[in-house]
């Protein structure tokens, strides 16, 4: 990466980071945070116990129950006896080598890319890792920040770095602004459509411009979040006062002379003015609508005025063969138009859309409304902390007054290792991140939306944005 | 790790774009804590349909993948590739997959050629004609061999020489231990610890 030149904000963070480097292995690279959860972790600590390895930096190390976790009688034990056993062998593999956990029933208990960012652990310019592809997420606040295997994680956990070679570097430069009703979800799912699952391999991309300086920290989230989903290891967005004003104060941030000298330093984490990324990529942002998928990966996508495209319509035999697989393992038929589509589930939480501002803005879709007949509503905040402070704000009684369902925080849905599922050919409109085959459940059919489409589908049954309901109502 | 310089087996023709590592593995077989096992899980919903490639007679006992474009897509569990070793397969050729997969898999010996995506239609059409045609994947000469023809395939170096030593990763860096405390003391103070955790 860059010498003379200069450099992006993905080379600072990584040259910061760089413990030995050598002509032609990958550099070594320090991590700051590990962020540890308990389906990926479990062959790791198994590693180190045979080979008699302590974890090298308990302190830059934290664990949390989120994948199994049911989300109704939390206080009961886990029905499940495998997640039982999968989460008793966290709580054993943290006591045994001095790693903080946060448990069910622990008020810092959630998602791990919900709980890390809330308690201020997540910093920019910090290197931050997790057996977790949606690591991604917490690139936004100019972070590095990336999914790793479980033999990573048992690197990690050993030697606290990781050899990596440089990823490449991809802008992506939103222009505009935003219409009213059109949020950070709509533009990370047009992007990946436009871009293609593959199209941010190799790269870690910066999202630029006008319309993600617009965004809150959280709606940054949601963006850097799925930079997965576009192929990419990672996603990021430079720190500035936004950043630092969500930050100051949290449980984990530097205070007085400290906070000071961090923040001096995360005012240079910029791309340098003369730096080059290796791939450039423009969206403008005053030209998207609510965006949906209509597939079974997350780059088949269209914006919901659009109707499902015929598969004959793809020039690349590969994306045509694939359409048309989608179509019929989603039951559907080109030419549909997307509102038209009827869905008898509406999930609403994840790491991409289960923080409070995700709640607020579906909470504020349904007040005084119903959840139609025959849909069930299930909302599932993103962490313990998230779920109080949407009590606190009576946004709990808003989703029950509407017919929805307010639940314990986890990952619930968004992959159904818990109950929380979709029976075969149910269709579910979902604020989570994938609608791969049987994602949600064997069989299961899913619509990925923004918090806001997703309330407004609630109330009609059917794939709508919150302007359909005003429509009605007039 | 085991070592890897050749491997020869009969081939899946996988043609399919885009199979992410749900499909690969779905996430109720996550729950084990063992790093063994996984086989049962190996495309666990596509294998319920009897006519899946993978249930037909003519190949059994395969030990190379050959797939379409963006093989191992989303969710970062090394789980897939434990699956695919699991199940007996040695090499996976495609022409694109997810970094993470790659990654994952290079970790745990499974060795993923990238393969142009005109020669993996080849071998599909060669392997559909006769599916007891060998596939020779030679690491050593960044080739695959079949049929009487030949295709190169890229890797990295450094990837190829771990694989053909079976080497550790965790050893190797931890050859470089004193840099990693070196580093340790340069970092800032002001750097967030997870223990103890403040009040708040």
């Amino acid at each position: 990466m860059g010498s003379t030149m200069g450099r992006t904000l993905a080379q600072k963070v990584w040259d910061a980071h760089v413990v030995r480097s050598a002509d032609g292995e990958p550099d070594l690279l320090y991590i700051d945070l590990h962020l540890v959860h308990e389906v990926t972790s479990p062959q790791a600590f198994d590693g180190l116990r045979l080979a008699g390895r302590p974890v090298r930096r308990p302190d830059l190390t934290i664990a949390t129950e989120d994948h199994n976790v049911p989300t109704v009688d939390i206080d009961k034990p886990i029905a499940d006896l495998v997640s039982r056993t999968q989460v008793e062998t966290l709580r054993r593999n943290c006591a045994e080598f001095g790693v903080r956990l946060a448990p069910m029933g622990d008020i810092d208990q959630g998602i791990v890319h919900v709980i890390g960012p809330q308690l201020g652990l997540t910093q920019p310019g910090m290197t931050v890792v997790c057996g977790d592809s949606h690591t991604s997420t917490h690139g936004a606040f100019g972070a590095l920040a990336f999914g790793i295997g479980t033999s990573e994680v048992e690197h990690v956990l050993a030697t606290q770095t990781l050899p990596l070679r440089p990823f490449k570097t991809m802008a992506v430069e939103v222009r505009g602004k935003l219409a009213p009703g059109v949020t950070a979800k709509d533009i990370v799912l047009a992007l990946i459509t436009q871009i293609g699952t593959g199209g941010g391999q190799g790269h870690v991309i910066e999202y630029r411009g006008e319309a993600i300086e617009a965004l809150s920290v959280e709606a940054r989230m949601t963006i850097c979040n799925m930079s997965i989903e576009a192929g990419a290891r990672a996603g990021m967005i430079a720190p500035d006062d936004t950043t630092f004003e969500y930050l100051e104060g949290r449980p984990h941030a530097a205070e007085g002379a400290d906070w000071d000298a961090a923040v001096a330093y995360w005012r240079g984490l910029r791309t340098d003015d003369d730096a080059e990324f290796d791939t450039v990529v423009e969206l403008d942002a005053s030209t998207l609508t609510p965006f949906v998928t209509w597939g079974t990966n997350p780059g088949q996508g269209a914006p919901l005025g659009a109707e499902i495209p015929n598969p004959a319509s793809f020039a690349n035999p590969a994306d045509r063969a694939a359409a048309e697989r989608a179509l019929e393992y989603m039951g559907l038929e080109a030419g549909t138009k997307l509102r038209d589509i009827a869905v008898d589930t509406v999930f609403v939480g994840s790491c991409t859309n289960g923080r409070i501002e995700d709640l607020r803005a579906a909470a504020e879709v349904i007040k005084g409304r119903k959840v139609a007949d025959g849909v069930r509503m299930l909302v599932v905040p993103g962490s313990v902390r998230v779920r109080l402070q949407a009590m606190e704000e009576g946004l709990d009684q808003v989703f029950l007054d509407a017919g929805a369902e307010w639940r314990g925080a986890g990952c619930s849905m968004c992959l159904g290792m818990n109950p929380d599922q979709l029976a075969p050919q149910e269709r579910s409109a979902s604020t989570s991140n994938r609608n791969f085959e049987g994602r949600q459940g064997k069989g299961g059919r899913t619509h990925l939306v923004s918090p806001l489409v997703a309330a407004a589908t609630a109330v009609t049954g059917r794939l709508s944005s919150p302007s359909d309901l005003d429509r009605v109502e007039v | 790790m085991e070592k890897f310089t050749i491997h020869t087996g009969r081939a899946l023709p996988l043609r399919r774009s885009n199979v992410d590592t749900d499909q690969i593995i779905p996430a109720e077989y996550l729950k084990r804590v063992t790093r063994t096992g996984f086989e049962d899980g190996l495309f666990a919903a596509w294998r319920k349909d009897p006519d899946f490639i993978l249930n037909q007679p003519q190949y059994a006992g395969v030990s190379v993948l050959v797939a379409g474009p963006d093989f191992g897509t989303g969710s970062s569990r090394e789980h897939a590739v434990w699956a695919l070793n699991d199940y007996g397969f040695r090499v996976v050729l495609s022409s694109r997959y997810a970094d993470i997969f790659r990654g994952n898999s290079s970790k745990a010996g499974l060795l993923t050629a990238v393969v142009a995506e005109d020669r993996i239609e080849q071998i599909w059409a060669d392997v559909e004609a006769d599916p007891a045609t060998e596939v020779t994947v030679d690491l050593a000469a960044r080739e695959v061999r079949w049929a009487g023809q030949t295709a190169p395939f890229d890797i990295d170096d450094y990837t190829r020489w771990r694989l053909m030593e079976g080497l550790d990763d965790i050893g190797l860096t931890l050859r470089h231990e004193e840099m990693v405390t070196e580093f340790e003391h340069s970092r800032p103070g002001w750097l967030p610890r997870t223990l103890p955790a403040k009040s708040g």
